[in-house]
């Protein structure tokens, strides 16, 4: 690590907003770009009449879920099982990287291809192979592209939505020896696939995510639009699909609610290009599923808190996120972003994530695109109590809040305070527009109205 | 305690029985016809769909697409003057493969996908491998959207299925569509008549 990724480790969400905010027209370009993707979504969605239908029925199939996960699994497993695959159990992200690399080895395997799989993200499966010697080839464009730049996935779907195609020119002529300055789309492509088609050709092992997993069959399905799971795959002598134990649904038919409602929410599509369902390995080939835990079961202990098992990652959340939008996938340095990851993230460390169910303007936005339902801003505020209650929460913001709750359950107190405040914004607004007061970056401060509402509301009864 | 024993003993403490399993949601009649619909979608995400009469016409469409030394894998006996191809059991042979022709069993309205499974594709690496993909289903075997879908499956055993929409394609870059990511930079799905 070095000073800079040193240094950028220490901060929270706000500080590395700041640093994001720097340049506004790359904000506003990063904001429209998901906000066109989030508009795509709306279009989608307003054809289907049973969309509402669609999004109750998902999210009762995954709470039925989350109450049976004891028996889908193992009905899982004994299918899985009966299909000629190995299941693996994994309590937690060292264990599952540990058996990955064991599988490697096994097979006397040295380099490898990964389709997309926000998993092994969570687990820093890359990282650990890396160590360990295995050569990793992220074969999803986008990945490709954040794994040439040693950075992670800044979104669960579009993993390089924060690079300019001039920047990925830039990168590919350094790494796949492009010409210098051609920054097409269609020929970086191309010149990807080129680079790309090798690896599948003479890697022997493929690892990919899983989007669903059904009980009733063993079966796993895996959606794609590049084909790249489905290529690595069908050319290795091992898959080793990864999953967390919450992708189980129970009936292959859910499926027909699941897949109508993914690709809509993650960008508009009616489906992903390919959706595959493996049952069985291919002759001759190995196939193992390591089923991963990581504070999943824990989770499910909580009240408040479990319902974030539902998600199917479709990454709606993140598209619509005013905060995301405006601060990159980046700032909240956890493998997933936005909304569903600033509620996930603490339930595995709340220390470490104590600022994100801060980065959020509890708009509801988040709750009201979720597919399968997930309450995602009563949760971040739920967070928040938690953290603060247990003591995760900067010492400012801490006495910040205690100020706050003084004001707010004394309306005298608080009549007194909006005075001072309207008078002082009035009269010196120096005091608010300054770089001490947080709320002034990247912001112009309203005027304050001549009186309060309480104010006006009286004189108005007078007359 | 093992790993799987300990994760199953926590699941086993939280487990409840709130929640029942929905019924499934059917979908309103699809109002168009539903060769129309599953034409306009594939069109619309970079496929293309050919109504045609007779097994020549299919055969007659591709051969106009493909040089005569370019590789050509037919797995359809009906269309018996493409050349039945044979192929061996390393999939990395098949990198060359130009074009590779394959009965579907149906498609799907809403989004234009084809179901096959893999005892209808050879080497399971052919659709996915072939620089360009052609599919082959009935007029009669489309169905309105992925509820008709699953019903259709049914509880049948195949070994590998997928659904498949359109060219593989990537928006990676700027969110600028490109066709033809890793595999088939195009997709055609012939569109037979009911005799």
């Amino acid at each position: 690590m070095n000073e800079t990724e040193a240094k950028t480790s220490n901060r929270d969400h706000a500080n590395r907003a700041e640093v994001f905010n720097r340049d506004e027209s790359r904000v506003n370009w990063h904001d429209e770009t998901l906000w066109f993707i989030r508009s795509k979504r709306d279009k989608a969605v307003h054809k289907l009449q049973e969309w509402e239908l669609l999004r109750e029925a998902a999210s009762k199939i995954k709470l039925n879920v989350l109450d049976n996960l004891y028996v889908y699994l193992q009905e899982f497993e004994r299918h899985a099982a009966a299909n000629g695959v190995t299941i693996h159990w994994a309590a937690d992200a060292n264990e599952h990287n540990r058996i990955v690399h064991r599988i490697i080895k096994d097979a006397g395997i040295n380099q490898i291809v990964k389709s997309k799989s926000m998993l092994t993200e969570e687990c820093h499966l890359n990282e650990y192979l890396h160590s360990q010697g295995i050569e990793v080839t992220d074969t999803d464009l986008g990945e490709r592209i954040v794994q040439l730049a040693s950075e992670a996935p800044s979104h669960i779907v579009l993993p390089c939505i924060h690079w300019k195609k001039e920047e990925i020119g830039e990168l590919f002529h350094t790494h796949l020896g492009t010409p210098k300055g051609n920054s097409d789309p269609q020929f970086l492509t191309a010149a990807a696939r080129t680079h790309l088609r090798q690896h599948f050709m003479s890697s022997r092992l493929a690892i990919t995510g899983v989007n669903f997993a059904v009980a009733e069959t063993g079966e796993i399905v895996v959606c794609t639009n590049e084909g790249n799971a489905d290529l690595g795959v069908q050319l290795a002598d091992v898959h080793i699909a990864c999953m967390g134990i919450e992708k189980i649904i129970p009936k292959r038919k859910h499926l027909g609610i699941f897949l109508r409602l993914l690709t809509r929410s993650a960008t508009g599509q009616p489906i992903t290009t390919y959706s595959t369902h493996f049952r069985k390995a291919r002759p001759g080939q190995q196939m193992h599923i390591v089923l991963v835990d990581n504070g999943r079961s824990d989770r499910l202990g909580s009240d408040d808190f479990r319902n974030a098992l539902k998600c199917i990652r479709c990454g709606a959340c993140m598209n619509t996120c005013p905060v995301y939008r405006r601060s990159g996938g980046h700032s909240y340095h956890y493998a997933i972003a936005g909304p569903i990851g600033s509620i996930l993230a603490p339930g595995l460390d709340m220390k470490q994530y104590a600022d994100l169910p801060f980065a959020s303007t509890l708009c509801g936005s988040c709750t009201h695109v979720c597919p399968v339902k997930i309450d995602i801003h009563d949760q971040l505020y739920k967070w928040r109590q938690v953290l603060v209650k247990d003591g995760h929460v900067a010492t400012g913001k801490k006495a910040g809040i205690g100020i706050m709750d003084v004001v707010l359950s004394h309306p005298r107190i608080y009549r007194f305070a909006g005075k001072i405040g309207r008078w002082m914004m009035n009269n010196f607004p120096v005091a608010v527009n300054n770089k001490l007061n947080p709320w002034y970056k990247q912001r112009e401060m309203p005027a304050a109205p001549r009186e309060s509402f309480h104010d006006w509301y009286k004189k108005r009864k007078k007359n | 305690m093992d790993s799987r024993d300990s994760i199953l003993s926590k699941l086993k403490k939280h487990q409840r029985v709130n929640n029942v399993l929905p019924p499934l949601v059917v979908p309103p009649e699809e109002p168009l016809p539903l060769a129309e619909k599953f034409t306009s979608i594939l069109t619309s995400i970079g496929g293309s769909a050919v109504n045609v009469k007779h097994w020549n016409e299919i055969a007659a469409h591709l051969t106009s697409k493909i040089g005569v030394s370019e590789r050509l894998i037919n797995l359809i006996p009906e269309l018996d003057s493409l050349t039945l191809q044979a192929y061996g059991k390393d999939p990395h042979l098949l990198e060359n493969v130009k074009m590779a022709v394959i009965r579907g069993h149906f498609g799907v309205a809403e989004n234009g996908a084809v179901w096959i499974t893999s005892e209808q594709m050879g080497d399971r690496a052919l659709p996915f491998i072939c620089e360009q993909l052609a599919l082959v289903i009935s007029e009669k075997d489309i169905v309105a959207t992925m509820y008709d879908a699953y019903e259709r499956i049914g509880t049948q055993s195949y070994e590998l299925g997928t659904f498949i929409a359109g060219p593989s394609k990537t928006a990676d870059i700027e969110q600028s569509l490109v066709l033809g990511a890793h595999g088939p930079k195009s997709m055609t799905v012939f569109l037979l008549a009911s005799a």
